[in-house]
């Protein structure tokens, strides 16, 4: 079948895709975006978190004929050319990634949490969060990257006022 | 696999009848991990997320009237003061993302006895609406499960909303498990007081083949809310009529044991979150009461 949508700001179409076929399969195998991650297929490890019309999803479990005429950002389309994008950056300076895998998915993930509240507190963080799970750094400075993310933000919105 | 996308209420109906086969899908939170993990591939499968008279709620004479394909994440956000049972089991589904997808609708769908949505929608006598080219019907929640991820719908039929009153009184939902996210319900209990028609409402999940209610247990509590005429004079409830209610409702679960948990822990798990939710439940409208 064939699946039209705006991804990261282009216009895409796939043919013959199967008609059982996640969002996920479409945009790893299909649009060459393999930052997105297959782990679980099935909701519960948050690796493969995109926005759809702006609302945080697993890619995995949205059918990839309801992604038609849709509007999908992935972890690709958050950073500007070469420059990484605030969350992206806190990650790295923070020591929030170690193997990477879930890293795409926690980023996604904690861009909409920075979305609906600048300054979250820990247990806001927690159970955004709960749905991405990392089994390499105990959480611990995943935390602080999305606090030190949330700072950034702040004083770049302040300093561009 | 054929690939259907109705954009109207009425092309799903007519696409369902012509495919009685079809899946229905609405979030995928069930559907898609069938798929997925090919343990169930339909032959054709029904895309219901164009259909924008599923994603609407409002007034229904004195009930609200809720879209089958309105996700947790919105009931949250916009009838959590109308439905507090119902919101509080919504904020215990998966994650964020799960919430952001899945709806009532196919929780009802799936008719799992684990279903987060189903005790609350019992404990509040909620009404499934279903339909079909041949017309609508409305279902009492209380006859809709049949068997484990069975329910009463006819192979033609969609379904369309739920309905329940506005809350009356406080509601309450508590759900054990391994984790605060993410997690199957071990066992569930939700519970709810409606001074109006002085009335307790229960509801059980994943503590027998379908989600149940506690009617012995709703009968009891009645009667000595009645008795000691405490909704209208709201003193403390005497314990052993507690211990007694959380009794009740154990008995009336059938739980096996099984990878997330032995009958016997289910059955004692209840008894206390029956207990406890009753006292949160009776200590809101007490200070309700006194204001």
């Amino acid at each position: 079948m064939k699946i039209a949508c705006t991804v990261n700001g282009r216009a895409r179409t796939v043919d013959g895709a199967w008609e059982g076929e996640s969002l996920l399969s479409v945009l790893r195998d299909r649009m060459q975006l393999p930052g997105s991650k297959n782990a679980c297929e099935q909701g519960e490890c948050g690796s493969c978190s995109v926005y759809m019309d702006g609302v945080l999803v697993c890619a995995c479990l949205v059918l990839g004929g309801q992604a038609n005429d849709r509007t999908i950002v992935t972890i690709e389309g958050l950073a500007t050319g070469t420059a990484l994008h605030a969350v992206q950056q806190a990650f790295v300076e923070a020591g929030a990634v170690q193997c990477g895998f879930c890293t795409p998915g926690l980023v996604v993930a904690t861009h909409d949490l920075l979305a609906r509240f600048p300054e979250p507190s820990v247990m806001q963080i927690r159970e955004a969060l709960a749905g991405n799970i990392c089994r390499c750094t105990g959480y611990a400075k995943i935390i602080d990257a999305v606090q030190l993310a949330a700072r950034r933000i702040a004083v770049d919105e302040h300093s561009a006022r | 696999m054929e690939f259907l996308q109705p954009s109207t209420w009425t092309e799903a109906l007519q696409m369902k009848s012509a495919h009685p086969e079809a899946m229905p899908i609405a979030g995928g939170t069930d559907v898609m991990v069938e798929i997925n993990l090919d343990r169930h591939r339909p032959a054709s499968i029904l895309d219901l997320t164009r259909v924008t008279e599923l994603n609407q709620w409002g007034a229904d004479g004195e009930f609200l009237r809720i879209g089958a394909g309105v996700t947790y994440t919105r009931i949250i956000g916009e009838l959590g003061d109308r439905l507090p049972g119902l919101a509080m089991a919504s904020r215990t589904v998966g994650s964020p993302q799960i919430r952001n997808r899945g709806t009532v609708g196919g929780n009802l769908g799936s008719a799992s006895p684990a279903g987060d949505a189903h005790p609350p929608l019992l404990a509040t006598d909620a009404v499934v609406e279903l339909a079909s080219v041949g017309g609508t019907r409305r279902l009492p929640v209380r006859e809709f499960f049949t068997g484990p991820k069975r329910n009463a719908m006819k192979q033609d039929e969609l379904i369309a909303a739920f309905l329940v009153s506005p809350a009356k009184g406080p509601q309450q939902f508590s759900k054990v498990g391994t984790r605060n996210a993410m997690v199957i319900a071990v066992c569930s209990f939700a519970l709810t007081l409606d001074p109006v028609r002085k009335h307790i409402g229960t509801g059980i999940g994943s503590a027998a083949p379908t989600p149940v209610i506690a009617d012995e247990a709703e009968r009891f509590l009645e009667g000595v809310l009645d008795e000691g005429g405490l909704w209208e004079k709201p003193a403390s409830v005497d314990a052993s009529a507690l211990a007694r209610f959380g009794e009740l409702v154990a008995a009336a679960a059938k739980p096996i044991d099984d990878v997330r948990g032995t009958a016997a822990y289910r059955r004692h798990a209840l008894a206390v979150m029956a207990r406890r939710s009753f006292g949160w439940a009776w200590d809101e409208y007490r200070t309700k009461a006194s204001e």
